[in-house]
């Protein structure tokens, strides 16, 4: 019985679609260097002072010093470590990441080329999907490493992705409603009156939230926090494989500003001609970004316990009431 | 004491009239925490916003340099005379008698009548002071009845080796590179 595969909405030649996911991949391996850099110049400057500034003008050549560094550490595997598992462990989180952008929509059908990876009817369920993979990943790495203080922090980290993400799936439920349709091109063309930040209020900031707990950023940081848990999951990595887990991090971030500003801030929608729309789309990933970093410089962790509280006791009763009342208004007008 | 009833109900040791009940701040969690601190987080968030305005307080060492006041204690200097050339140390040896790190060496020798080298009768030969041990305390520069010694304002003294670091007496007299910056009347 062959498994019903998922409606695509617009289908091109193979050949572009290759084209596309390498360029998509292209891209994001481009961007993610630039994004650390960033975020630690920002934050330098949240805290008045500089970022790093030595090592290229302004510190653009950081990530490449990074990255040298990282690549030339020693990769030292624990005895205690199942070997193939810990080996593979990073590449699964970074793999799921990167998967999650090819539905991500840059812009509308141009010239026969739609301006996203692909267009599966099942849309923001594929986003789950592979968030469940990169969670996968962290409990795969921190177990694997065969350490206790490792699977802890795996545990931990675990718990937190998989309590939020319930309610990260109830918010984007009432942008579904409203939109009547679960594809991301849909959503993102019925934003073209009013983006859905404006009407779904409750549901943009139970989203953001959820958004800061899925992918480990501060104020829920816990897994990752130096202080609490040495690496955490990542305690027995050394060099690239513990640069990968912090890449996968920083595409999970690029990744969830995406989904939050195609569902909720209207996609590429903007004042301009149409061949504006990408750079439309990229500015609002990146003031989402900038918020990310924001909040990370201003507000301090969050206690296990009151993570755990805040997640399943005041974020899943709101987001289904959110549901609830978007429902009825939805079915009444 | 108002709300006696609410304070024995939260406090069950404050039965007793004489115990004073601690002012409390309100209590966290439950939808009204979760206002205020909506309402703090976002104080904060202004707060670091308004940092990226201001803009860093960093000084870019070694671009640029803290001003030092006039009598910050950095390397010794010994002095000449500027009219007539001679040094002003006559090795007395106070200054190493003052030293509590005991890092000044000085050997006196007599002055020869024609190649004078101080005005008086004797002149310091050897003259080394360790900067190893050193502690910058100055206490040489108000031990010297002569104003020969002082201390300068220079203290970036890193070097390779320690046996470098012992500065002999034309080191201490060479005219120094001045690369601190002096600060101003009323900065």
């Amino acid at each position: 019985m062959t498994i019903p595969a998922a409606d695509v909405g617009f289908v091109e030649a193979t050949w572009i679609l290759v084209v596309k996911s390498l360029v998509i991949f292209a891209a994001i391996f481009g961007i993610v260097p630039f994004l650390t850099v960033l975020e630690r110049k920002l934050l330098g400057r949240f805290q008045a002072r500089y970022g790093p500034n030595r090592v290229g003008p302004w510190g653009l050549l950081q990530p490449l010093a990074d990255a040298v560094k990282l690549i030339a550490k020693e990769g030292y595997r624990p005895e205690n470590a199942v070997p193939i598992l810990w080996s593979v462990a990073p590449a699964i989180v970074v793999f799921a990441g990167v998967a999650t952008l090819a539905i991500i929509p840059f812009g509308d059908v141009k010239n026969g080329v739609g301006f996203y990876g692909i267009d599966v009817s099942i849309g923001i369920l594929y986003f789950f999907a592979f968030g469940s993979i990169a969670f996968y990943g962290l409990l795969v790495g921190g177990w694997a490493s065969g350490s206790k203080y490792s699977f802890l922090g795996a545990m931990r980290a675990a718990a937190q992705v998989i309590s939020y993400e319930i309610s990260m799936g109830l918010a984007l439920l009432g942008t579904i409603m409203m939109a009547g349709s679960l594809s991301l091109v849909s959503i993102v063309e019925a934003q073209d009156s009013i983006w859905y930040a404006i009407p779904q209020l409750v549901g943009f900031l139970i989203f953001l939230i959820a958004g800061f707990a899925e992918t480990n950023r501060a104020p829920f940081d816990l897994p990752e926090a130096d202080a609490e848990l040495v690496a955490g999951y990542g305690t027995e990595y050394g060099g690239m494989r513990y640069g990968s887990f912090a890449m996968a991090e920083y595409i999970e971030m690029f990744v969830v500003s995406a989904v939050a500003v195609t569902f909720f801030l209207g996609g590429w929608h903007g004042p301009g001609p149409g061949w504006l729309d990408p750079i439309w789309v990229i500015a609002k990933i990146f003031a989402f970004l900038f918020l990310f970093m924001w909040i990370r410089a201003t507000v301090p962790r969050v206690r296990y316990d009151q993570l755990m509280s805040l997640g399943w006791k005041v974020l899943l009763p709101l987001a289904t009431l959110n549901v609830l009342v978007t429902a009825v208004l939805v079915t009444v007008t | 004491m108002s709300d006696n009833a609410a304070s024995k109900q939260s406090f069950p040791y404050l039965r007793d009239e004489s115990v004073v009940a601690v002012q409390r701040g309100p209590e966290p969690g439950g939808a009204k925490g979760a206002y205020r601190a909506f309402g703090e987080t976002l104080r904060g968030l202004k707060t670091t916003f308004a940092r990226i305005l201001e803009g860093p307080v960093t000084i870019q060492y070694p671009e640029e340099k803290t001003p030092v006041y006039p009598r910050f204690r950095g390397r010794h200097k010994l002095h000449r005379f500027e009219d007539t050339g001679l040094e002003k140390c006559v090795g007395c040896s106070l200054c190493a008698a003052a030293c509590p790190a005991d890092c000044i060496r000085v050997v006196a020798a007599e002055n020869d009548a024609e190649n004078r080298v101080s005005p008086g009768e004797r002149y310091a030969e050897i003259y080394e002071i360790n900067l190893t041990r050193c502690i910058f305390c100055g206490y040489c520069e108000v031990a010297c009845p002569f104003d020969a010694i002082t201390m300068g304002h220079d203290y970036e003294l890193a070097d390779y080796n320690r046996e470098d670091l012992v500065f002999t007496k034309e080191m201490l007299l060479a005219e120094p590179v001045e690369r601190t910056p002096l600060r101003r009347e009323g900065e």
